[in-house]
């Protein structure tokens, strides 16, 4: 069983958040458990680590994408966003204040996740029906606010960023 | 039974509610919620300590079984790996973990040779990753000898020898069998016109928070002083007993709360986890971060909840309901965390809103080799509610009446509260009458009644339910004990307190520790607003921290819908020894006595005068720096802060033989769900088409977290009423333990618009009237949606006794009704 402890690093270079990382990772290193603990970006948060709750997406090239479903060394090369990308405490990115202001969350701990399908969401699409909306928020689960709000919050994030793009 | 005033005389009620008020029943949006937002706030598995190692725990693939042996010597081989440990090493150094049952019923952290279910912990690796301590745990190597399964809660009070999972209790798996009358049940009965039976089956489901439960521990050395991180509650109540559990003082632990990311009541009090946590930190000499996986929670955390089998009777006399009567068999799984609790809960509010004289319940507790029962948002209620209100439908149904005019004949009237039921617990406040005619009006109950017969021509099958049921809220902790044998050890009576301390700073702002954590509620929220109401602050000027169990005060944390009434409690407590301090230090500079001075937009000013006075701030630093410049007094200290314990507002003793159960949950929420559904008779799915909930929740805080509360409440209520359930085979073998099979309601699932209303009752007893309201959406969802089903499907005649509410379940219900017409 020592073929174990002696898995080959794989060396990947990706950016995150904007910032460029060189990395040795095993081959078997989840990216979400590469971007909490090796890169520190403790906001993407894991729910199921099966790829059902969407707690851990974070976007890759653009896209959302389960964190937990994903191998870091397959990212070699890669673009990924997480929600600290977004905004911060005092500098709130529009869609972090509409769930703010639409009471969009209760434990928070799904919130990263639903953020970044929000995200992605409304830079595909500035103007979403509520049906679009809908059918982007129901890929992530939420425990605490039966998502009403979430829709709300992601409605209301729109028009907060079609009016900053407007002046 | 009766309206009983003699209670109004004990409130000890300082805040009576007023006409108006600046912060609270304000939409303030939380003072949580920037750092959650930010990916800021920090949850177990963001803690990380210096050389931390990392646990994983091998489970159990038996449901039940004798372990013959444990070889973990290849695990240990493993480089990387520093520390395997069995149940039987773990019990040499760590004793059983914290249960509140009597007699206990011993559970360990890791398995002493026996497994009572499958996912049940054998064996810990501590690594230097989680990666490497998985890797260890595929390479233990367990001997079984597997024993007798029993899974069907009415075969295990047959059990014996073998498949009994406790012999030291007795040679039986029956953890209790107990029978409690309240009233002239008898003659009830005897009397009756019509005596409504019903079978009901409630399913096993869970909280499923979306984080799971964890710790990180670490033990030092040279202080002999554990440190635990924990996402639990309860830790200044009841933490001392990991202490117990650890064998060491308890000033030898101290756990530190985290944020939990949701519990629902599954992070109640967590044992097994930090426990275990801190045994292996001890052992390795590392400390060890331990953090459920999603199977292991399913599997093994304590967030399965009531799993009862009922055979419930009605007793009606010209139209009335007199009597109820019921024999439940619970499943508790392997083993009994909180007693018989969740029973001894649903007693507060067993005649629901309606007025009974007598009430009967006999209580088979059994133990199955299944995962064991722990808190879920409702504890044991929001199954009587579903009891109560499939009586109240099938009543209605036999007798030819009106959902809302049987309702409304048989509600407790709003001039008869404080009104005591026939189990002895007092309902403090309600108006039933209101919140049901607003529910009706918020839906348009009578156009939706058009539109279903409208509809039922067309071939649609559209229902409607109705549900009107009781949030009961802030827990005494009687309802823990008083159903224990009546050999077992009683109590003199017991609070569950909630302390608070407050103080204010140098430059004006006010820092607030809680002694309970975050688990997903707006504890923070709740605290800036009635701090602010309190010392006419800015909330901005308000910081809100949480104690840990080395600096905390009694706390006994979220609950029963408990904290924003206990921590409001607390904080008029402090707040009135703040204001003191602040007009007796202002009285001193403004030269005027503290009876004429008032405390009012953030200024101590003289009364009538408010130009003359000086700012929290100013009087602040006077207290801080200047007490010596002031006349000696041995009261006036420097600074200024204060500390308040609240306890429980209104509880009394239940009698020696259990026919008066006391007061021990007096205040109490009701509402009104109004779902509107339709059936597709030919798949068995269900749509919403509408749905209302009216609340009351007596003075609300912040009607917007309140919403929040309900709306969410009410999700997981759909999913216990439609989707979820623990699926145990016959082997024992929990088939759905993943979120791809065990189904929490996504938004697809929910009512686009859940509508909701708020009646204001206000409770005598608590500060400003404020009620609980974190259960009332789970507890009212199931019968409402029970009742909208059966209504659907009436022309098949069809009844609805059992959830989940799945398509299959509908549709073989609908075949065999079909079927028996032909």
């Amino acid at each position: 069983m020592s073929s174990v402890t002696e898995i080959k690093q794989v060396r990947i270079s990706l950016t995150v958040n904007g910032e460029r990382h060189e990395h040795e990772v095993e081959p078997r290193r989840l990216l979400s458990d590469f971007l909490r603990e090796d890169l520190g970006l403790t906001g993407t948060h894991v729910g199921c680590e099966h790829g059902v709750c969407g707690t851990c997406n974070i976007m890759l090239d653009g896209r959302t994408a389960r964190a937990c479903l994903l191998f870091a060394a397959q990212c070699d090369g890669a673009e990924i966003r997480t929600v600290e990308s977004l905004g911060t405490v005092d500098k709130m990115h529009p869609i972090q204040e509409a769930f703010w202001e639409k009471h969009g969350l209760q434990c928070g701990f799904c919130t990263p996740g639903m953020l970044m399908s929000a995200a992605e969401l409304l830079e595909r699409n500035p103007e979403p029906s509520s049906e679009e909306i809908r059918e982007a928020v129901s890929s992530n689960l939420c425990r605490c606010t039966g998502y009403q709000t979430i829709v709300e919050a992601v409605q209301d994030a729109a028009t907060r960023i079609r009016e900053q793009a407007n002046g | 039974m009766a309206k009983d005033t003699s209670f109004l005389e004990k409130s000890r009620q300082v805040e009576p509610p007023r006409e108006a008020y600046k912060w609270i029943g304000k939409d303030m949006k939380r003072v949580e919620d920037p750092r959650l937002l930010a990916g800021k706030g920090i949850y177990l598995d963001d803690v990380q300590l210096p050389k931390m190692a990392h646990a994983a725990v091998l489970r159990s693939p038996h449901a039940h079984a004798r372990i013959l042996s444990v070889d973990t010597s290849k695990a240990k081989n493993l480089p990387g790996v520093i520390l395997v440990m069995t149940g039987a090493e773990a019990a040499e150094v760590t004793g059983p973990t914290a249960s509140f049952a009597s007699p206990p019923c011993p559970q360990y952290c890791l398995a002493v040779e026996r497994v009572r279910h499958v996912g049940e912990a054998v064996a810990a690796v501590v690594a230097q990753s989680r990666y490497l301590a998985e890797d260890a745990i595929d390479l233990i190597e367990v001997e079984y000898e597997e024993l007798p399964v029993v899974v069907d809660p009415l075969e295990a009070i047959k059990s014996t020898g073998d498949a009994v999972l406790h012999p030291e209790r007795g040679d039986s798996n029956v953890a209790i069998e107990r029978t409690l009358r309240f009233g002239p049940v008898d003659e009830d009965f005897a009397n009756a016109d019509q005596v409504i039976e019903r079978k009901l089956r409630w399913p096993r489901v869970g909280a499923v928070p979306l984080e799971t439960c964890g710790a990180v521990a670490s033990y030092d050395e040279g202080t002999g002083k554990f440190t635990i991180h924990a996402n639990t509650s309860m830790y200044n109540y009841v933490g001392w007993l990991i202490a117990v559990s650890l064998n060491v003082p308890s000033h030898r632990v101290n756990i530190i709360p985290t944020l939990a990311g949701g519990s629902f009541g599954s992070k109640l009090f967590l044992h097994k986890v930090p426990t275990l946590a801190a045994t292996l930190a001890r052992a390795s000499g590392r400390p060890v971060k331990f953090l459920e996986d999603r199977l292991d929670n399913l599997m093994n955390c304590d967030n399965h909840a009531s799993d009862r089998v009922y055979n419930a009777k009605l007793a009606i006399k010209d139209g009335m309901m007199t009597g109820i009567s019921f024999h439940v068999v619970d499943d508790y799984g392997a083993y009994l965390q909180f007693g018989y609790g969740t029973h001894g809960n649903a007693l507060s509010q067993a005649s629901g809103p309606y007025k009974l004289s007598s009430l009967e319940m006999n209580l088979v507790a059994v133990f199955t080799n299944k995962c064991q029962q722990g808190a879920y948002r409702g504890f044991g209620s929001e199954v009587m509610n579903f009891l109560v209100e499939r009586l109240a439908d099938a009543a209605i149904e036999e007798l030819g009446d009106d959902p809302l005019e049987f309702r409304r004949r048989n509600f407790i009237k709003p001039e008869e509260f404080p009104y005591r039921i026939p189990t002895g617990n007092l309902y403090d406040s309600g108006d039933y009458p209101k919140v049901l005619d607003e529910a009706a009006e918020l839906l348009d109950y009578p156009g939706w009644r058009k539109k279903q017969e409208a509809a039922r021509k067309e071939g649609r099958y559209i229902g409607i339910g109705v549900a009107t049921c009781q949030e009961r809220s802030v827990f005494s902790a009687t309802e823990f004990w008083f159903l224990n044998p009546d050999e077992a050890q009683g109590f003199t009576l017991t609070s569950s307190p909630e302390g608070v301390s407050v103080k204010i700073d140098p430059t004006g702002k006010a820092m607030v520790t809680l002694h309970a954590p975050f688990w997903g509620n707006s504890p923070e929220t709740m605290a800036t607003q009635i701090l602010a109401e309190h010392l006419t602050m800015d909330p901005a000027d308000i910081g809100i921290s949480y104690s840990d169990t080395d600096s905390g005060l009694n706390g006994t944390g979220p609950g029963g819908s408990r904290y924003t009434v206990m921590i409001a409690g607390a904080l008029t407590g402090a707040a009135g020894k703040i204001r003191e301090k602040l007009l007796t230090v202002g009285g001193h500079m403004l030269e005027a006595s503290v009876e004429d001075l008032e405390l009012a937009d953030g200024r101590v000013s003289v009364k009538g005068a408010p130009e003359h006075g000086k700012t929290i701030a100013e009087v602040a630093l006077h207290a801080h720096y200047f007490r010596l410049s002031m006349p000696d007094d041995p009261l006036l200290t420097s600074g200024i802060d204060a500390t308040h314990v609240y306890d429980h507002p209104l509880t009394t003793l239940p009698n020696g033989d259990r026919t008066d159960l006391g007061v021990f949950y007096p205040i109490m929420g009701h509402m009104c769900h109004m779902p509107v559904i339709e059936v597709d008779i030919e798949t068995g799915k269900i749509e919403f088409l509408d749905y209302v909930a009216v609340h009351d929740c007596g003075t609300m805080v912040n009607p917007m977290t309140l919403k929040g509360h309900i709306r969410g409440g009410t999700a997981s209520g759909i999913g216990t009423a439609m989707y979820e359930h623990f699926y145990y085979d016959e082997q024992g073998q929990l088939l759905n333990a993943s979120f791809a099979d065990y189904l929490i309601p996504t938004l697809h699932e929910l009512p686009v618009d859940l509508r909701t209303g708020h009646v204001e009752t206000l409770s005598p007893f608590t500060e400003f009237g404020i009620k609980g309201g974190g259960e009332g959406g789970r507890m009212g969802a199931p019968p409402a949606l029970a009742a909208a089903v059966e209504d659907a499907l009436r022309p098949f005649g069809v009844k609805i006794d059992e959830l989940p509410l799945s398509p299959r379940r509908l549709r073989s219900l609908i075949r065999a009704a079909a079927s028996s017409k032909v």
